[in-house]
This record gives structure tokens, sequence and C-alpha cells, in this order.
């Protein structure tokens, strides 16, 4: 179709004009795609030409002794961090090195810190309030409403993440499990693409274990998740593919069983001697 | 709207109930009662009143980005000495030629420096909505341009704090300079008129006092719209959390920025009413000093209530008037010692106590509570 005739066509939809699902371009496999990123501080190689692909909907884990750089991955990919060489796509449209956090976080990447975070000063329903996705710029911040959809889907989430009865209390007085559960709550109100979880179940008793598992194996397909877990039981009890970080690459990849057996892996989690 | 959910508080209509109840009564005392009567309010007291109103808005605005937004600003002062300086420059061009020297415009001072023409930014000022602009503007603009680049460089905590106390003092020895055309260490003063209203009177007096208590009144409901509003949580989510803000998509640095300015500006509105009431402005306002001061009437009367920061401002004034009639020399010492008290016995400040004995009124542990404890 020439220009005249798109123009004069009443019923012709507009590319810049059609309603975007999500900005995140997925059709050609890889929702995040990590080549060759190198980072140092003072000389030390925290991630040391790592690559890494992960699949739109994929549920990975990533292990990794300490040190071995699974943070500072996290870090680079949204945002705090910028490596020194190598390219970061989310999708294949959006290089995430020339974005700053909050774009980052809008365009759908959502983080769960190691430590749990919440704002201790405000109350459970207000954490949820402020990580639901909505236009975050200030003027409309100012002014915003609490509509009941809104509510209704906060409540929806309370219940998901089992705090309905805390609802109007401050986030401060959460034990540590509960404040995980909560930190997982405000991702989901995010509606991120991609979830970066690092370690979702520090400090859970057994039983929040098996929900946390429950609940992070039922977003997978829906949203594509990545777990940094130091719990083996865990990772085996959620695991498809499970990668091996080592002094900042990649040292393994595979299933559970290919990597517990893999010689090398043994060799870094055992010593030496092993 | 974001403005009108304050009026439906229980906490902001007590505070505007209390606040112009005070008018009213101080109004109908000074006008009614004869004036040997114990309970008459005379001139000078109304005016010292007033100044008090003052103070207790700029500390409203310290307390709006201490309280909810986590920055420490030592240097509020800065804020409130330019809206003074605005307000001040008004007045002093409408001393017209009825100055020492009978100059049709140039100020006193400006003709005793020899001066032969009024400098570019003098002009303006002898029309007030033009004035009045400025109140807002000259400290809303640097507030912008100095937040701009600490935020941007997300600059925080203790060395923003000693930032803005090196820009006051920057600005203190930069107004004292006879160079910089607003009247060296005198300052602006010998004014004679506002508005047409001449100041010396009673009426005019009282005028200011009034229009200060409205004042005081707007800027409450304006911070207390914001901190109940969604951006409120944000700028709390910043002070506590700034990383995690930032990961869920707000961009902190705007969200400080903003508050940062909407503070400087209300800062701005207070220095304006102080300098008519005074009937000085001078370098000394942006002393230091006084920036730590109003940082101290805050604390005292309990950070992040914004009430507890009206309480705290006229207390401390209040109790500065007393103290310095009595033994002038002892009165820093009784504000260290008051500051140290209340960081010790009273963390919370003065609001923190009242909080507390209403609590204990209402102590019923509810479910929630039982469960969690």
């Amino acid at each position: 179709m020439s220009i005249f005739e798109q123009l004069t066509d009443r019923d012709h939809v507009f590319e810049f004009l059609a309603p975007v699902q999500s900005p995140v371009d997925v059709r050609h496999g890889p929702i995040l795609y990590l080549e060759d990123v190198s980072v140092s501080f003072d000389g030390f190689k925290a991630i040391n030409n790592l690559n890494l692909t992960i699949d739109d909907g994929e549920l990975r884990c990533i292990i990794g002794p300490n040190g071995a750089g699974k943070t500072t991955m996290m870090d680079i990919i949204t945002g705090k961090t910028r490596p020194d060489t190598g390219s970061v796509w989310f999708g294949s449209r959006h290089n995430l090195l020339t974005m700053n956090e909050p774009d980052i976080a809008t365009l759908g990447i959502g983080r769960k810190f190691q430590k749990p975070t919440v704002f201790e000063a405000l109350t459970v329903f207000e954490n949820l309030e402020l990580a639901m996705a909505a236009d975050k710029r200030i003027f409309p911040t100012l002014t915003a409403i609490m509509k009941a959809e809104y509510r209704d889907r906060i409540d929806e989430v309370l219940e998901l993440i089992g705090l309905k009865d805390l609802r109007d209390r401050p986030a401060g007085i959460l034990s540590h499990g509960q404040k995980q559960w909560l930190e997982i709550g405000m991702l989901l109100m995010q509606k991120p693409r991609l979830l970066l979880v690092d370690e979702p179940v520090a400090g859970m008793t057994e039983q929040e274990m098996e929900r946390t598992a429950e609940l992070l194996t039922s977003l997978a397909g829906k949203q594509s998740v990545v777990v940094v877990e130091h719990d083996m039981g865990f990772v085996r009890s959620i695991a498809r593919q499970v990668t091996v970080l080592h002094q900042g690459s990649v040292l393994a990849e595979g299933t559970m069983d290919q990597v517990s057996n893999d010689p090398e892996v043994i060799k870094v989690y055992l010593g030496e001697d092993a | 709207m974001w403005l009108t959910r304050p009026l439906q508080e229980r906490s902001t209509q007590v505070f505007l109930g209390v606040l112009f109840a005070a008018l009213v009564v101080v109004s109908a005392l000074h006008l009614f009662m004869p004036e040997d009567s114990a309970l008459y309010v005379s001139s000078y007291t109304v005016t010292l009143l007033g100044k008090y109103l003052c103070y207790a808005l700029l500390a409203v605005a310290v307390d709006l980005v201490w309280g909810y937004l986590g920055i420490l600003s030592l240097g509020h002062g800065a804020f409130f000495a330019l809206g003074g300086y605005a307000m001040g420059m008004y007045l002093m061009r409408q001393i017209g030629d009825r100055g020492v020297y009978g100059h049709p415009t140039l100020p006193d001072f400006m003709v005793f420096l020899n001066w032969q023409e009024l400098p570019w930014y003098w002009h303006g000022f002898d029309m007030a909505w033009f004035a009045f602009i400025m109140v807002l503007l000259a400290p809303g603009l640097l507030a912008l341009v100095f937040g701009f680049l600490a935020f941007r460089s997300r600059v925080t905590g203790v060395y923003l704090s000693i930032i803005t106390q090196a820009l006051t003092f920057a600005l203190m020895l930069a107004f004292f300079r006879n160079e910089m055309g607003f009247g060296g260490n005198n300052g602006l003063t010998d004014f004679k008129d506002i508005l047409g209203f001449d100041l010396r009177t009673d009426a005019t007096r009282l005028g200011l006092f009034i229009a200060t208590g409205i004042a005081l009144a707007i800027g409450y409901v304006i911070c207390r719209g914001i901190v109940t509003s969604k951006l409120g949580r944000v700028s709390v989510a910043c002070r506590d959390a700034e990383a995690r803000t930032r990961f869920l998509g707000y961009r902190v640095e705007r969200v400080q920025l903003f508050v940062f300015v909407v503070s400087a500006m209300l800062a701005g509105v207070a220095g304006a009413l102080y300098v008519p009431q005074v009937g000085i402005i001078n370098p000394s306002e942006f002393s230091p000093l006084f920036s730590i001061e109003i940082v101290v009437w805050v604390a005292l009367g309990g950070r992040a209530t914004l009430y507890g920061a009206v309480i705290g401002a006229i207390l401390v004034n209040y109790a500065k008037t007393v103290f310095t009639g009595i033994m002038p020399d002892a009165w820093l010492f009784a504000l260290g010692g008051l500051f140290v008290l209340v960081t010790v016995f009273l963390p919370k400040g003065i609001a923190g106590l009242l909080q507390k004995r209403k609590k204990a009124e209402t102590t019923e542990p509810t479910p929630a509570q039982e469960a969690t404890a």
C-alpha cells in the first residue's frame, strides 16, 4: 500500500497507533540475552565473559558458590551496575545498557532483593499499592485515586501471599518469611515479564518453602522467572534448567541431574580434593 | 482531589480549627479589650505571634522534606531568606522618594554607594504581583537547580546536609557584599508601606498576622495533601528504601526534586511574610546557625507529623523570647540542652508524646496484633 492509499483508507491502522500488548519483542525466542558481559571492581573480575540466554516463559535457577557473581549479574540486568564490556538485551528490541533502573522496571523486569526489602513504615496494603503497575510519573502519582478494581487486585495478591489478616499493619512488624512473601507479592503487582528472584526462601520454614516453590512454578509459562538460590533442596524441587556460575562465568548448564553429576561442578562445590 | 483529601481528615480539621480559633481570639482581644486590661493583646504581641507563625510555616516546609522524604536540609534558611529578600525589594521600592536621600527610584543604600541607576534585577519589584511571584520563583528556582544537580548524582544523607549548609553559608557571604546590590550587611530596612497600607499602623500589623495564619493553613493543607497522596507514600518509600523504590519504576530523583522545590517555595512564602512584620531583612537570615535551629524546632515537635513542626517552632521561639529576655547569654545553652534532652527522652518529639497518650487511651489489642505478638 502506498502512503496515499494508507491515508485514505479509513480502516487502516498505522503501526505506531496499534495497541501494543507489551513493548518487549520476544518473537525471536529469548526474553533476556547477555553476551560477553564483563565487569570488574578495582581489578577484581566479578563477571567474566558471561553468556546467558533466558527463554520467554522459562523458569531458570542459577546456583553458584559465594562470590560467583550472581547478585552482580542481577545488578547489571536491572541497570544498577554498568558492565565494562558486553551487551544485554531484553527481547530483541531493548538494549538494557542504555536504560536506567526505573525505565527497566517499567519495561517489565521485577526484582526481589537478597535481603527482603519492603517499606517498613507503610502498611502491607500500601506496599502493594506502590508496586502496582501504574503511571509512575510525579503528577499522575500525586493525583492517583484508589479505584475499586485496584483494591480488588491488591486483595487478590494479599490472598495469594497469605497476608490478608495483616493488610493494614505496618510491614515492619512482619516476620522474615512474611517479608519475603510481601516482596514476592510486590513483584506480582508490577506484572513483570521477567522476575529476578534473589534467594527467595532464605529464612523460611519448610512449609513456607513449599508454598514458595508452588507459587514460582505456577508463574512460569506466563512470566519468565530467574531464581538465584543457595538451598539445593529448593532448587531441585522447582528447577527444570539450572545454570551454575563460577568466578563470574557459566560453568555448566542443564537439568539438575546433569549439573550435579558434572565433575567440574562437583570440584567447585566440594573443593579440589573431592 | 489530593488537595481536598486532608480536609476530610480529623487531624487536619483539628489543626485548622485550633489555628483559626487562635487567629480570632487574638484579633478580638487586640481590637476589643481596653488597653489597661490584663487580657489585652498589644500590637507588639500580635507581631510577635505573627513572627512565630512564619517560623511555623518554615518548620512545616522543613518537616516535609526531612520527615517524609528523609532529606535533612540544613540550608532551608536560604530559601526563607530569598523569599524575604524578594519581599524586601518590593517594600524598598514602595518607599519611593520618602527615603533619607529622597531619590525617586534608588533605595537609600544605593544612593549612599553612589550608584547612578537601578541594577537590572531590581526592575519590576515596584509591582506587587511581580514581587509576589518572585517570592515563590527565587527560592523555587534555586531549589530546582540545586536539587537537580544533587539528586541526579544521588547525593543523599549527611553529604547532602553538608552541601545545603554550604549553600546557605555561601549565600550569606555573597549577600554581605555591597556589590551584590542587596544592601550588604545592613540588608533592607526602613520600610514604609505594603500594598498601600502603612506598616506602622496596628491595623496593618493585625492584617499581616492574619495573613500569616492563613498562609500557614494553606501551606499545611498543601503539605498534608502531598503526604496523604500516593506520592507521599512514594516519598516515604524513597526515605526508607531508595533502591527498592527505583526498582519499582519510580524516578526517585524526580520525587525528591518535586518535594524539595515545593518545600523551598513554602519557606520562601514564610520569609516574605516575616520581613514586613520584623521590618528588616539582612544576611544573618542565611546564617547556618539559623537553619540548624529550624531543624531543632522540627525535631522537638516531632518529625513526620507536620503539626509537630508547628508546635515545635512556636514553643521553641516562645522559650527563646522568654529566655533571651531573662538571660540572653544562656539561650544557646538552653537550646542545646533541650535538643539533647528531646533526642534522648523523646525521640519522636512532642507529637510522639501526644500519640502515645492517645494510643494508651484506646489500647485494646486487635486480633491482628495478638497474632503477630
